[in-house]
């Protein structure tokens, strides 16, 4: 029998904020450990711009995991596509990229990070078309069709660019840090940092505000029952498939402005980040995503600054610690 | 009375299972049809082949004179059918305004259905802006119904809905179901509780291992002991 009468009155939602204050007490944890304030500060500005770029990258597969179970392991490809293709127009413009002067830098780069989504998008129509649709429903067909794909992205893109590593160097007006006192924060980060607050506000805002984002809500928890009224998933799923694709290829511009260098395998170690953040976030969750990004990125920077060796397995170690406290993610939204 | 639904000789397989073995069966228009079986008979698996979340392998399914079998679900759902499935899938994590509007497909709510929907389930006013997942199961029961009649709908395949629900909310489902009847919907129910099933049944449809065993009024099988234990193992009397 059901736990309430209809006009019971309705116990109100619990929100759920443990996962929230996590990051923010891992942050405070650390201060006592790190010692020194500015080193915690840079510490922490190098987390949340860190944080933001590995968002950017997993939002969009955390709704593709969540919305059709999913398993793209070539998520990575569109990453190095995206950071590659931005070099087709920062290279011949590398003047106004050295230029000091901040619009002229952005004149750049906008268009950069647009063309990169752009192909990177549009890279996604063909991989879902031509990879995933055939594999509905087929998840070890997905992984080796998926990583397949990788592969032969990889392989061309050594046979249009070449093996060497490609310069990606910061724009003149991006270089240095801010300095506030005895802390120096790098400009480039702050950038990060608001770009991906953007994405995460510009993603909650059609997710929750939007008639297509309650579809891809709903999706994401009942897909057939979607269906059911009428609407066709399939094309809404090849939708974010190509949103997706076209924030990892955004991420990828970032990340390798991020290391000041492009070169094609610069996604595998990603893509093991990212799918720790995914994973722990919460299958198709977007809130889970966004602070599972920065607890990997808190995790690596601290944990890089503390115990240097432990730098290899923090991030599996952080996975394994919040999956044996929620064993679906921080915020379960599907019940896979 | 013309047959708004119609399946001949229709076959479902899921994975290696031959669930159902040639279905027959018509849906009159405007008229409540009862599917009624024993757990396991092919009742869920008859619906979920009409709305094409399980393919038929065999046979044809026609719905106002077209044939439907082939086509995907959302196709069939835009063709007019609502379904309302045993799990009542409302979306947990979306309110109850927003299963709503999800459900409203083809436009702005319709503030005079909505106040009609209101008077069956008061409930769902009052928890409006609530999400759905902190629903009761009635409640939900009511967000699901409610979702599937929010528009009208040419045919509505609905899925148990009394199934562990208090007897006053049964109560209520009935007095609403039965103003949908009113209203001339045309509604194919799966149930297994026997009361709601006479109250609202015109004609019923007795389903076994995969097929359609009895087909007849309801009030007849109602009135039918001895055929009632045959049919089904147990009498309608033993439900009251």
């Amino acid at each position: 029998m059901t736990d309430l009468a209809a006009t019971d009155p309705l116990p109100k939602p619990k929100r759920d904020l443990a996962p929230i204050l996590l990051p923010v007490a891992l942050a405070l944890l650390m201060i006592p450990l790190i010692g020194s304030t500015s080193s915690w500060l840079t510490l922490t500005a190098a987390s949340l711009a860190m944080g933001m770029m590995i968002f950017i990258m997993a939002s969009g597969l955390t709704l593709v995991f969540g919305l059709m179970d999913v398993l793209n392991f070539g998520h990575g490809a569109f990453i190095a596509v995206g950071a590659y293709v931005a070099t087709l127009v920062l290279a011949p413009f590398a003047a106004s990229i050295q230029a000091d002067s901040l619009w002229m830098n952005l004149a750049v780069l906008g268009p950069a990070a647009l063309l990169s989504m752009a192909v990177s998008g549009a890279l996604g129509l063909v991989v879902e078309r031509v990879l995933i649709l055939p594999v509905y429903g087929q998840h070890l067909k997905q992984i080796l069709m998926t990583t397949g794909g990788l592969i032969v992205a990889e392989q061309t893109l050594y046979a249009l660019w070449g093996p060497q590593i490609i310069p990606m160097p910061l724009p003149t007006s991006l270089r240095g840090s801010f300095i506030l006192g005895d802390v120096a924060i790098a400009k480039y980060r702050v950038l990060a940092m608001l770009i991906g607050l953007a994405v995460f506000i510009a993603i909650q805002l059609v997710l929750n505000r939007t008639k297509l984002g309650l579809l891809i809500r709903a999706g994401v928890e009942n897909r057939e029952m979607v269906e059911a009224l009428g609407y066709r998933i399939r094309r809404l799923f090849l939708g974010v498939f190509m949103t997706g694709s076209a924030l990892a290829g955004l991420g990828g511009v970032m990340w390798a402005l991020y290391r000041e260098q492009v070169h094609a395998s610069m996604s595998d170690d990603l893509t093991v980040l990212i799918f720790i953040v995914v994973i722990i976030g919460g299958l198709g969750s977007i809130g889970g995503c966004f602070i599972g990004a920065i607890l990997v990125a808190m995790v690596a920077n601290y944990g890089g600054f503390l115990v240097p060796k432990l730098a290899l397995v923090s991030n599996i170690l952080l996975m394994v610690a919040v999956l044996m406290w929620r064993p679906r993610g921080l915020y379960a939204v599907t019940s896979r | 009375m013309t047959d708004l639904l119609k399946l001949s000789g229709v076959h479902t397989h899921i994975g290696r299972y031959h669930i159902l073995q040639g279905i027959d069966l018509a849906v009159p228009q405007g008229q409540v049809t009862m599917l009624l079986g024993r757990n396991g008979a092919g009742k869920t698996t008859t619906l979920r082949t009409i709305m094409g979340l399980w393919q038929a392998s065999k046979g044809e399914i026609t719905l106002a004179g077209e044939r439907i079998e082939s086509l995907a679900t959302p196709d069939i759902a835009r063709r007019g059918v609502g379904y309302v499935p045993e799990s009542m899938a409302v979306f947990s994590d979306l309110t109850v305004k927003e299963n709503l509007v999800l459900a409203a497909r083809d436009g702005p709510l319709d503030d005079t259905q909505l106040d009609w929907i209101f008077g069956f389930f008061p409930a769902l006013r009052r928890f409006w802006l609530s999400r759905a997942g902190s629903l009761s199961g009635g409640q939900k029961q009511m967000l699901s119904i409610a979702r599937a009649i929010i528009e009208p709908r040419k045919l509505l395949l609905i899925d148990e809905p009394t199934k562990g629900l208090a007897p006053a909310i049964v109560m209520a489902l009935i007095e609403c179901l039965k103003e949908i009847k009113r209203k001339g919907a045309t509604i194919l129910l799966v149930e297994q509780n026997f009361f709601a099933a006479r109250e609202l049944g015109d004609t019923v449809l007795v389903m076994d291992n995969g097929t359609i065993v009895h087909r007849g009024e309801m009030a007849a099988l109602a009135a039918d002991v001895p055929l009632q234990e045959r049919l089904l193992g147990l009498s309608l009397e033993a439900h009251q």
